[in-house]
């Protein structure tokens, strides 16, 4: 079946200045020749990997002209010959062309796929693979920097050290078994314990870093929470520098959850606007303002905003702990916005301190103090956690999985170890342990799991 | 044709060492007429190289072939000079019995279970042709000429395949202890398109017990009580005075003398060209390859109790006549050791095992079959058990049965097969518990629990054991049960008992079994606490308390099992075109046209074959299955 040669516009179905049909598989060639033409001579002399113009054909009708690219196995994305159109990026121009390109014997890559076929010719590791789906889907510098690293194996690199030491020890224990009158094993599981908490440690590193990738890869989830007017929705506007946000003086207008993502800094943050909280209030804005905690409760980051031209109120105060609680209960850092500070500020920082959590002063309106705002959430998500981009380990949803079985068989293998379980069972920990590991770089991986991952690729790619 | 008429049989076996003798035995007792060649009557079951039976993982498959109905297990019981569980400190799933064997009592009693077994002709000849006609195996013809028709022969061949044996610059063209080698059967096996390689190993020297001084070394006894090797046995019955091995050590002298030696030694010297096995180095390769290691172990073996002849277990060797007794004279306690035989090392002719069925029929010849060395396998263990398959599968092949095919899962005999059928060998393979995946459940002391149904279905388990088997089988289950449901409450006894081991007190009643699990307890400690506990032999209590204390993890691999099963029941078909299926790499196409695995299950195991061809091939099938 991978004997077939598939074609799929690689660019994206979209306007575009260019359009690129991308046909990979033993077939790629005549596939290709089959709907290209040139000036002189035929595809088949076209040097590898060098662009050359010519025009797509459909039978003897010309569809567009093309920049054709060589891509001969195995030296290509795919490992497969791999032939690439570039034509005008128009949606029905490329269509025409992909559909000249079936006609000639490809058949519609499914998503993922390109992808798929480099990880079964051996081009890429599974982690590597994974990596391509997120440099493609990254919305921040750190995203990118952190994908970037894990094309280039640094995952896997470690993945494949604690492999080792794993495997290591098992194949030791296993000679010790195997050869009980020449290797001694007195003293051995002490030593082996002493390793394993290491290797514990390393992983729930990795762990972590799976958890900070999940705010660097998707931003951080910013809620922003205040009573009704208190300045919300300028807030977002000021943020996205456009009027996204309906904003009236009528409070309670923001009824449902608006949510938009911006870059910030090397990050990004995805700012969710939320209806007014208040104590009282009819149905219709109940429902609102359910909707606001629980959009409070998938936060990373949480910013309360007070109206300090009203004074403090004793709602305020009620509001905030509740979304204090919320925020804490959620592992989410909070921020205070004291907003609309052009109308005056009544009390002080000194004040703010002693009543809120990480208080700023800001004009939502005029856009003052938004600088300290930002140094803030930079000292809040940044700080001491994300040092250099470059060493990020950043591990996805599934790899987490992974690890945290991992974690959960390294952990059996102490508790055995702890319990005078003896070694021949415990080695069946070490190599569940190694065998989950394997998944993240697909060492190990069943086709179950490699179809699920490549499922989720988008088409062309 | 009237020759051939008279010299008629249904299975010939070639070769009479322990795979020929179980090979014989099973096809013989399975109702087969059967004719054994050897080259010398006097060699049956012969044990050229070490004294003992058993051993890790060897003990395993001795314990598997007598649950099935194989011979060796009970002809050790009947000749072993010393008994010893191996790994004893260590779990369940890695004690392996070991015995000292009376070399010359274990031959002379397997050749008397040959020579009384009904149906079953012993025949001292060099087998020298094998007789095909296209792919069908017809037959056997000896060096004398004369023809013997069969509708299966069964090689095993061992060590005697052009057999050569060398030390320093000698060479003697024979098989092992001098013994004629078969010099004229390989290029048949060839002009049947037989692809043959050559292996090496060795034996170390014997040496005059009366010339050795034991004081210099340790005493290694053996174990009381005797555990027998087979389920058959009662132990009662073999409880005796054993004799004693003795363990001393090389030093750094012998060593230098060793690599003194080196350019003289035919193994570095290139004049070998079999591959020798890893598992079991001369001398030697440990020096050389182990060069910070400044003593190696070396166990003092007795041949028999006929004989002073002591075996130097750890020191076989290819070095000069004179290299080797400065080497041993240098050792504690053999100062003054007079050596008998010199060690040598002996290189022979093979089949390569991937041209082999699970079966262990060849895929070119049909009714031809192939056990133990000549397979590529090292060990009198590991001979025996594939003697017998392929005994029961030439066999059950005439009666138009299905083979027998153990899986990975179900007894290391299944790993041995799998892994020589499989697996690029270019070594003599020996069986490790490393190499059993499911070791947990593959252990020594459930070998009858696993395979007496499967021995009792072939026919080679009489009923009168079977009987006994469900018996301890049903006692086992009931026990097991029992103990789950049994509670003990905080009484004062309860509380003080368990004080006593060191074990924290109840605060409310508990299974008996949550107690068996506790680290510092188990079935047999229970006892004085477990008031309604039946009188219970002590192998259904073994069986109970790791059934017990062990449960977690022999869940889990049962659940591995379970995925393993799904895999190996995903079957290829015997005509698919790898070069058809595409996207497989070319390395794995000429894998799997040189293997041909029955299922993806065996795919994923050939080297070279990667998960995403396996990937591929599941993709292939069912696709292929839909269509």
């Amino acid at each position: 079946m991978i004997k077939d040669t598939i074609a799929a516009i690689a660019s994206g179905l979209v306007s575009s200045g260019i359009g690129i049909i991308r046909i990979s598989g033993p077939e790629a060639l005549p596939v290709a020749d089959a709907c290209v033409r040139f000036k002189n001579g035929t595809l088949k002399d076209s040097a590898d990997r060098l662009a050359r113009l010519g025009a797509a054909y459909d039978g003897d009708e010309k569809i567009d002209e093309a920049i054709v690219l060589v891509m001969r196995a195995p030296a290509s994305y795919t490992g497969e010959d791999v032939v690439e159109l570039q034509c005008h990026g128009g949606p029905y121009v490329m269509r025409r062309v992909l559909d000249s390109v079936i006609k000639a014997g490809a058949r519609n890559a499914e998503p993922g796929e390109f992808t798929k076929r480099a990880f079964l010719n051996g081009k890429m590791d599974l982690s590597q693979a994974e990596a391509v789906m997120e440099l493609i889907d990254a919305r921040s510098e750190y995203a990118r920097k952190a994908a970037l690293s894990q094309l280039s194996g640094a995952l896997s690199g470690r993945v494949s050290e604690l492999r080792e030491k794993l495997i290591t020890e098992t194949a030791y224990l296993e000679a010790a078994l195997d050869d009980p009158e020449h290797i001694s094993l007195d003293g051995y599981s002490q030593r082996l314990a002493a390793l394993l908490s290491r290797v514990l440690a390393e992983l729930d590193e990795m762990i972590e870093s799976a958890d900070r990738g999940k705010i660097i890869r998707e931003g951080v989830r910013t809620v922003i929470l205040g009573r009704p007017n208190a300045g919300k929705s300028t807030l977002l506007n000021l943020f996205l520098g456009e009027e996204r946000a309906i904003v009236t003086a009528v409070p309670g207008t923001t009824r449902d959850i608006l949510e938009e993502s911006v870059r910030f800094d090397e990050m990004a943050l995805r700012l969710i606007d939320t209806a007014g909280i208040r104590e009282d209030g009819d149905e219709i804005e109940k429902i609102g303002i359910e909707k606001a905690y629980d959009a409070a409760k998938d936060a990373d980051l949480v910013l309360y905003v007070t109206d300090s031209s009203e004074g403090l109120l004793g709602e305020d105060r009620q509001l905030f702990n509740k979304v204090k609680e919320i925020a804490e209960e959620n592992g989410a850092a909070v921020i205070t916005l004291i907003n609309k500070i052009d109308k005056g500020t009544p009390f002080s920082e000194q004040e703010a301190g002693d009543l809120f959590d990480n208080p700023v002063f800001i004009s939502a309106k005029t856009g003052e103090g938004k600088e300290k705002l930002e140094e803030k959430i930079k000292e809040l998500f940044y700080d001491g956690r994300i040092n250099s981009a470059e060493e990020l380990i950043i591990a996805g949803a599934r790899q987490k999985e992974e690890l945290l079985a991992a974690v959960a068989a390294v952990k059996n293998a102490l508790s055995a170890i702890e319990t005078g379980v003896p070694e021949d069972f415990y080695t069946v920990d070490l190599m569940d342990a190694y065998n989950h590991l394997g998944r993240i770089t697909g060492d190990t991986a069943d086709e179950a799991l490699i179809n699920t991952i490549f499922e989720k690729f988008c088409m062309g790619k | 044709m009237d020759r051939e008429q008279e010299f008629s049989f249904d299975i010939a076996v070639i070769g009479a060492g322990h795979a020929g003798c179980e090979a014989a035995l099973a096809a013989a007792r399975l109702g087969m007429k059967t004719i054994v060649f050897t080259v010398s009557v006097d060699s049956i079951a012969l044990m050229p190289c070490n004294p003992n039976i058993g051993g890790t993982s060897k003990g395993h498959l001795v314990r598997e072939l007598d649950a099935l109905g194989g011979e060796m297990a009970r002809n050790i019981d009947k000749t072993f000079l010393q008994s010893k569980m191996l790994n004893a400190s260590k779990g369940p799933a890695v004690h392996s019995l070991r015995a000292q064997a009376d070399k010359h009592a274990y031959t002379a009693e397997m050749r008397k279970t040959l020579e009384n077994t009904p149906g079953l002709s012993i025949k001292q000849a060099e087998v020298s042709e094998i007789i095909a006609d296209g792919d069908v195996v017809k037959g056997v013809k000896t060096a004398s000429g004369a023809a013997y028709c069969c509708k299966a022969v069964i090689l095993c061949s061992g060590t005697y395949l052009k057999a050569r044996c060398l030390y320093g610059d000698v060479i003697n063209h024979t098989g092992p202890n001098g013994l004629q080698a078969a010099n004229r059967l390989s290029d048949s096996l060839r002009a049947l398109g037989i692809e043959l390689i050559r292996f090496k190993t060795g034996t170390p020297a014997r040496v005059d017990g009366r010339t050795v001084d034991y004081s210099a070394m340790e005493e290694q006894k053996g174990d009381v009580p005797i555990t027998p090797f087979s389920f058959e046995t009662d132990p009662e019955d073999i409880q005796k005075p054993q004799v004693s091995c003795w363990l001393t050590y090389t030093n750094e002298k012998t060593h230098e003398i060793i690599r003194g030696g080196l350019d003289r030694s035919p193994l570095f010297s290139g004049v070998i060209e079999g591959t020798g096995p890893r598992y079991c180095p001369s001398i030697e390769d440990k020096v050389v390859r182990f060069a910070d290691k400044n003593r190696h172990q070396l166990f003092l073996e007795p041949e028999g109790a006929y004989t002073n002849e002591m075996y130097i277990g750890g020191m076989s060797s290819s070095l000069p006549e004179d290299v080797q007794h400065a080497m041993i004279h240098t050792v504690p306690g053999l100062e003054n050791a007079h050596i008998v035989r010199n060690a040598y090392a002996i290189e022979y002719d093979l089949i390569d095992p991937k041209q082999l069925l699970p079966s262990l029929e060849l895929k070119k010849i049909k009714g031809f079959y192939s056990a133990g060395q000549s397979n590529g396998s090292s060990g009198y263990e590991e001979a025996a058990v594939q003697g017998f398959m392929a005994g029961v599968n030439a066999s059950r092949k005439i009666k138009g049965q299905k083979p027998v095919i153990l899986d990975r899962s179900q007894a290391y005999i299944g790993v041995l097969i799998d892994d020589l059928v499989t697996k690029e060998n270019t070594e003599p393979y020996r069986m490790m518990t490393s190499r059993a995946e499911y070791r947990l459940l593959l252990r020594q002391d459930n070998a009858d629990m696993r395979l007496t149904d499967i021995g009792y279905e072939i026919g080679l388990i009489s009923d009168e054991r079977y009987v006994k088997f469900r018996e301890k089988r049903e006692l086992i289950s009931r026990e097991i049960e029992r103990v789950r449901e049994t509670f003990v409450g905080n009484t004062a006894k309860v509380q003080s008992f368990l004080e006593k081991h060191g074990s924290t007190p109840l605060v409310s009643g508990i299974s008996v079994a949550e107690l068996v699990r506790r680290p510092e307890l188990d079935y047999e400690k229970l006892a004085p606490i477990d008031d309604g506990r039946p009188l219970l032999p002590k192998a259904v209590r073994d069986q109970v308390n790791i059934a017990i204390k062990y449960e977690g993890y022999i869940k889990r691999q049962e659940i591995q099992v379970e995925q393993f099963k799904k895999l190996e029941n995903k079957h290829i078909p015997e005509n698919i075109v790898y070069e058809k299926v595409g996207s497989l790499r070319k390395e794995a196409v000429q894998k799997l046209n040189k293997f041909r695995p029955v299922s993806i299950g065996q795919a994923s195991r050939i080297s070279g074959v990667s998960p995403a061809d396996v990937s591929v091939l599941l993709i292939y099938l069912e696709k292929n299955n839909r269509g």
